[in-house]
């Protein structure tokens, strides 16, 4: 083993960066911590409940329902965007003119605004003057999205898959780009077919975008609000209400600050733990063979 | 294992190749033997990685034919060829173990599993690599993946020739002899042709019995590496092998003698006298270096002496004859004082030039 000089002064660097972060996250994370375990009833005044709020919100059924529609959204997502973005990006033009205009195209959806995407979906899924809606209200399909939870969902989920497919298909594309010629030659000299090519070389090298790709799409839409809010806030019923929905439900319609704040905490601590699940799950083959031999 | 020949064959990049600008390959017959191991040679950019990729079937060629034992392969694809090439950046599957690695090639090839166990067992045996066969191929040092990629061409009992493109450019130095010898075995035990790409002279002068020297997309030179040495069929060949490379100045021939501006050089033939580039060439190590004075009844001709280098081994001297740059190996013993001296050319080792290309002299 060797050892290295270590200079503790190097603390010193990375001071203004905990400042900055301390007032732009720690502290106010802290404010909330603190609602989440006092009750107020407005005039400055606050009384101790220690964990009531978080006891109240585990055990709400309120709760239970938006955090399953979360996961299920969260797993529609990622089971729907990842391997269409795979594909989508094995599939781009060769041609350098037409790859820019598919590059471009592709990035359209991404630098529209976010209540301006659930604009764009809110008209055009209306049965009475929507494109969509109207279509497939003269084809004989009984789609109302403001009626029916399954369709109310359709919409959501097909207006995510628009509007974040490219993120992840622009990802893979980068990471296919960075794999030499000489992958390729010495899989056709080897006599490789088109799906061990995939298997053994394209998403091998793709692991590391789709990392963070899985990674992006998972935390997006695990807070996904302005889109959905915007669609159909929330309904027909509860039946698109999400957690942060429901949060902003419980603390600007309700004024429920210490429950909102737990639920705050909940929600957070959540992602927190399944984004490491996924790094960790998606990382582990890595490290069991990052021992070149001495 | 196969003979190979290249027949009028030519390749552009260019969909409508005007001049002879144009093509990165010009139009060559070549013959590899079968068994050889052959290096080619030259600068990059000179169109070796062309000529291999399209041995190897990577690329099809704009024109002429590759034959495999007289069958036509020019419209062939890589994995129906027979050839295994070895990358310059080693080229393994990452997610497979080093075993898997070397089946991949068989297993494609749908050959029985009894076989796939026996060769990969011998291939591995051969490489020194038995005990790695179990490990990821991923976390190997890049000579080890080297070794992998020759394994897989090797593998497959079919092989006709295994084409090498740079193959050692990312190996330590002290890895590359070891790996050099290793594969020089390999050669002898397997017979299969051998087509070796470097830009390193070294390299190709210690590996192969035949040596292909490539400039500007032509052949210019195929020969063994003492005919590269004593009579360089082009200028460029007599520049590019050797250090440092020939000394070429121009000059006009009549009869034995050469006239390099007023100064005259002796040939051991004779030349009748040439229109067009005229240039002797002679090499360093054939250049005598005498005192000045020694004069014109030794057949010495008077250069300036602009600097003595020492390189370790022996030193060169950079002199200039009639105004045009030469160098010239010392002996140990050499000694010169002063800014001039006398040279003599040993005349058996004059080559003419005419338009770069080497002519022969009459008896």
């Amino acid at each position: 083993m060797q050892t290295r000089p270590v200079n503790q002064k190097a603390w010193f660097l990375v001071l203004p960066v905990v400042v900055l972060v301390a007032f732009s996250a720690i502290i106010p994370l802290m404010t909330v911590v603190n609602y989440s375990v006092q009750d107020t009833f407005g005039n400055n005044q606050f009384f101790w409940v220690g964990l009531e709020w978080f006891d109240d919100i585990i055990h709400s059924e309120r709760f239970h329902d938006a955090f399953l529609r979360q996961i299920l959204f969260s797993a529609l997502i990622l089971a729907i965007q990842v391997p269409l973005g795979i594909v989508v990006a094995l599939c781009m033009p060769k041609s350098r003119f037409w790859t820019a205009v598919v590059l471009v195209l592709m990035a359209l959806p991404l630098l529209i605004p976010w209540n301006v995407v659930g604009t764009i979906w809110q008209i055009f899924g209306r049965v009475d003057i929507g494109l969509l809606g109207k279509t497939l209200f003269s084809l004989g399909i009984d789609y109302n999205y403001t009626q029916d939870p399954i369709d109310a969902w359709v919409t959501v989920v097909v207006m995510d898959v628009w509007h974040w497919t490219s993120l992840v298909a622009l990802l893979c594309y980068a990471g296919l780009q960075s794999i030499p010629d000489a992958y390729y030659q010495a899989a056709r000299i080897d006599g490789a077919s088109r799906w061990a090519v995939f298997r053994h070389i394209q998403l091998p090298k793709m692991k590391r975008v789709l990392l963070i790709a899985v990674l992006l799409r998972f935390m997006d839409s695990f807070m996904i609000y302005t889109e959905p809010f915007v669609v159909t806030g929330g309904g027909p019923g509860n039946s698109t209400t999400f957690l942060s929905i429901d949060l902003v439900k419980m603390a600007i319609g309700q004024f429920d600050l210490g429950k909102a704040a737990a639920m705050s905490i909940i929600y957070f601590l959540t992602i927190l733990l399944l984004s490491w699940v996924f790094y960790t799950v998606m990382t582990s083959s890595d490290a069991s063979d990052r021992k070149p031999r001495g | 294992m196969a003979r190979i020949d290249l027949r009028t064959l030519a390749h552009s990049y260019r969909p409508n190749p005007a001049g002879r600008a144009d093509y990165a390959l010009k139009p060559m017959d070549m013959t590899w033997r079968d068994g050889g191991a052959y290096a080619l040679l030259g600068p990059s950019g000179c169109g070796k990685t062309t000529l291999l990729n399209i041995i190897s079937g990577l690329l099809v060629p704009s024109q002429g034919q590759v034959l495999f034992d007289d069958e036509d392969v020019t419209a062939v694809i890589p994995e129906d060829r027979n050839i295994a090439q070895v990358f310059q950046f080693p080229v393994i599957y990452d997610t497979m173990t080093v075993r898997q690695n070397l089946e991949f090639p068989l297993r494609n090839r749908r050959v029985p599993e009894p076989e796939i166990a026996a060769r990969v067992a011998e291939i591995a045996e051969a490489l020194h690599m038995t005990e790695d066969l179990p490990r990821k191929a991923r976390g190997l040092t890049a000579d080890a993946k080297q070794k992998i990629s020759l394994g897989r061409g090797l593998v497959r009992q079919d092989t006709a020739a295994i084409l090498f493109d740079e193959p050692l450019t990312v190996i330590d130095p002290h890895l590359k002899w070891q790996l050099r010898s290793q594969l020089k075995a390999l050669h002898r035990r397997y017979d299969f042709t051998m087509i070796y790409v470097t830009h390193d002279q070294t390299e190709a002068l210690t590996f192969a019995d035949s040596v292909v020297v490539m400039h500007d997309g032509e052949v210019v030179q195929v020969g063994t590496p003492e005919e590269l040495f004593e009579r360089p069929a082009h200028t460029f060949v007599g520049y590019f092998i050797g250090s440092p490379g020939m000394n070429v100045l121009p000059c006009t021939v009549d009869g034995r003698t050469a006239r390099v501006g007023a100064s005259e050089i002796a040939l051991a033939r004779a030349y009748a006298p040439r229109n067009g580039k005229v240039e002797l060439g002679v090499r360093p190590e054939f250049v005598r270096v005498a005192p000045a004075g020694a004069g014109a009844e030794s057949g010495g001709v008077p250069v300036r002496v602009t600097g003595v280098e020492d390189v370790g081994r022996y030193r060169i001297a950079r002199l200039r004859l009639e105004g045009h740059p030469m160098a010239a190996i010392l002996p140990d013993d050499a000694r010169i004082d002063g800014d001039t001296a006398a040279v003599s050319f040993d005349p058996a080792h004059v080559n003419v030039y005419v338009d770069d290309h080497r002519v022969e002299g009459e008896a």
